[in-house]
């Protein structure tokens, strides 16, 4: 007899729930020891309702079907040179900050799933993590293909996993989803499932994707088309989490709220750097960071978080100071960078004219007051051959990691300063929301690795900056780093294009 | 509790405490106002270094290339330390005046306002 052919339901169900059993020898917490100790009471795991309806046998067909497609395009691009076809060297750069900053946290998306996805009692939920890991796996493999083309003609990217781990603004991805990883599996998915999938993706994967739609960079917007169904999925799962835990128990309301508090700030934090990328690395503009994060914040995440009062779940604690901030941040994170563009693995620059009145026409009430004179005048040194860089190192934020360049909204001339003092010693923090995370659990915060500190203790090789750059980062000093003008990277575009360097036209017109 | 752990009483290393520092502290320095330098400095430094040495030396050192600097009237300068008003004794070491490891401070220079009057 011919085996029935079973339908999408019943496969469905042999292939996700049917892979339990009952735990007959062994007690259940032993099997599952982390599903407990955050406070999260589940009552009834077979009330999670799987979000997406996809099996293992499908998923590898519908994959491979999408590599495919994704591997011919990027053949197409290396074949036809597609990196001359962008909109300029200087958009490459934007590239570099992906692939150093974001695709290695696909990766540790990918370790954080693979254990949640061991560690849920509940089946579902397993194998929706389990899925989840695989897609980002696919994601950092894809990415680093897609960019591998970049590397033979750009410098920046030949060390993009040793740099991860170790240069010092990289540490602000690294640590977020370090804390992730480290906390326990439910927060774990609040923080990556929910406030980063669901709240905040819009505006890390639109802007990359549209910029490089902008940009001419055919090779990452297919990577882009290629994971958004993905992105789907995850988006679904991070919503059908905070359903999950809020509808199990009251109780698990107001720690829920927390986890919401601290990553959706942790987000925003990390998002910094997209601001910057999206106001100043694109040559082609798509839209300003503070036009995207109306848009995907305020507009978006408004709406949801009126859906979830009927829980009792409430905005984001500090949602109304990231607000202000989008006035501000682009700027105050290029300013960083500027300053320390002999310590960065890509090249940073001033704005032209042009680019500087769209900044004004973008930011009417604080570009012009705020950050233009400090641009023209940095310009200005560069002109005269002092290109301004700063030689000390930063003091950094205890919690994001990040140079503490933030300004108080109420006054954004003034740096934001929070300290706390923890069985004695004391520790520093860019905002309130930093130090309210270091607050409620120090024991974690205590023991942040801050590249500054450690080059301090001498655990970065040495006392010599030059060396720790070089040699513990492997930075290619005078390559990879400093201003994009003088750079091999702009001389080898020019090459290219038979074009003359700012140098040799300055020359010719003296 | 202190952490959200799955051991009992879990504690984390202080990887930044004062021993890991080979006789230094570090000494965080900001001016206020002026964001042309885009966050407060880390300094490390013993601590008996004279607020004489940090003024003259690291500070100058760190700050030289703001058009304000040298600008400075120092007697005029407003200090704060860790957020509190403070008036430093250039002779005294910076452990005698209560400048200790991941210390604040900031200098308020009132009458320059940055480039082109920008707070930058």
């Amino acid at each position: 007899m011919a085996a029935r052919k079973l339908n999408l339901k019943e496969r469905y169900s042999l292939l996700t729930r049917d892979l339990d059993w009952e735990y007959s020898y062994r007690d259940k917490k032993e099997i599952f020891p982390y599903e407990d100790f955050e406070g999260i009471k589940i009552t009834d795991w077979s009330k999670w309702e799987d979000p997406f309806r996809l099996t293992m046998d499908a998923y590898w067909k519908y994959q491979a079907e999408k590599e495919k497609k994704l591997y011919a395009i990027f053949d197409a691009f290396a074949q036809n040179n597609g990196q001359q076809n962008v909109t300029d060297a200087r958009y490459i750069n934007a590239i570099k900050v992906f692939l150093t900053g974001v695709s290695p946290l696909e990766y540790q998306a990918y370790s954080g799933y693979a254990h949640v996805g061991r560690q849920f009692s509940g089946v579902g939920a397993r194998t929706a993590c389990q899925m989840q890991s695989i897609d980002e796996l696919r994601h950092v493999q894809t990415q680093v293909h897609a960019m591998s083309h970049y590397n033979k003609f750009f410098d920046g990217f030949q060390d993009f996993s040793h740099m991860h781990d170790r240069v010092w603004y990289l540490s602000v991805p690294k640590s977020f989803f370090d804390d992730a990883r480290s906390a326990g599996p439910f927060e774990f998915m609040v923080a990556i499932s929910f406030s980063f999938e669901y709240v905040l993706t819009n505006l890390l994967f639109v802007p990359f994707m549209s910029g490089a739609a902008y940009n001419g960079d055919m090779a990452t917007v297919t990577f882009g088309f290629s994971a958004q169904s993905d992105e789907a999925r995850h988006m679904t799962l991070g919503l059908e989490v905070i359903k999950f835990l809020l509808e199990q128990h009251p109780d698990n309301v107001p720690i829920v709220q927390r986890w919401i508090d601290k990553w959706f700030w942790r987000g925003t934090r990390l998002l910094a750097i997209v601001a910057m990328m999206m106001d100043y690395m694109l040559p082609n503009r798509v839209m300003s960071w503070k036009e995207a994060w109306e848009v995907y914040f305020e507009e978006a995440g408004g709406a949801l978080f009126k859906d979830l009062a009927r829980y009792g779940i409430e905005m984001p604690k500090y949602a109304a100071t990231a607000i202000a901030e989008k006035d501000h941040i682009s700027h105050q994170t290029w300013s960083t960078f500027y300053n320390y563009g002999h310590a960065a693995a890509f090249h940073t620059w001033m704005p032209d004219e042009k680019e500087m009145d769209w900044l004004s026409e973008k930011y009417p009430d604080t570009f012009d007051k705020y950050y233009r004179p400090r641009f023209e005048h940095w310009r200005e040194k560069e002109q005269a051959g002092e290109r301004f860089y700063n030689p000390t190192l930063p003091m950094l934020c205890n919690t994001c990691q990040i140079p503490m360049g933030f300004t108080e909204m109420d006054d954004p001339s003034l740096i934001a300063y929070r300290q706390s003092v923890y069985q004695g010693e004391r520790y520093n923090f860019c905002s309130d929301g930093c130090k309210d995370i270091f607050d409620h659990e120090p024991e974690k915060y205590v023991q942040s690795w801050l590249p500054v500190h450690q080059i301090y203790q001498g655990n970065c090789g040495g006392a010599d900056i030059e060396k720790v750059l070089s040699e513990y980062y492997r930075i290619n000093m005078g390559k990879d780093n400093l201003d994009f003008h003088g750079s091999p990277d702009e001389a080898r575009w020019n090459a290219w294009h038979n074009l003359e360097s700012a140098e040799e036209r300055l020359k010719k017109a003296g | 509790m202190a952490v959200a752990a799955i051991t009992p009483d879990y504690t984390g290393e202080r990887l930044d405490r004062v021993e890991n520092f080979h006789g230094n502290i570090v000494v965080y320095v900001g001016w206020d106002r002026h964001l042309m330098f885009c966050s407060p400095i880390a300094f490390a430094t013993p601590p008996d270094t004279t607020f004489g040495k940090l003024q003259d030396e690291m500070i100058a050192g760190a700050y030289a290339q703001h058009p304000d600097f040298a600008k400075i009237d120092w007697e005029q300068v407003c200090w704060l330390l860790n957020g509190e008003p403070f008036t430093p004794d250039r002779e005294a070491t910076l452990a005698a005046q209560g400048v200790d490891h991941k210390s604040i401070i900031r200098m308020q220079t009132p009458g320059l306002e940055g480039i082109g009057g920008s707070h930058s």
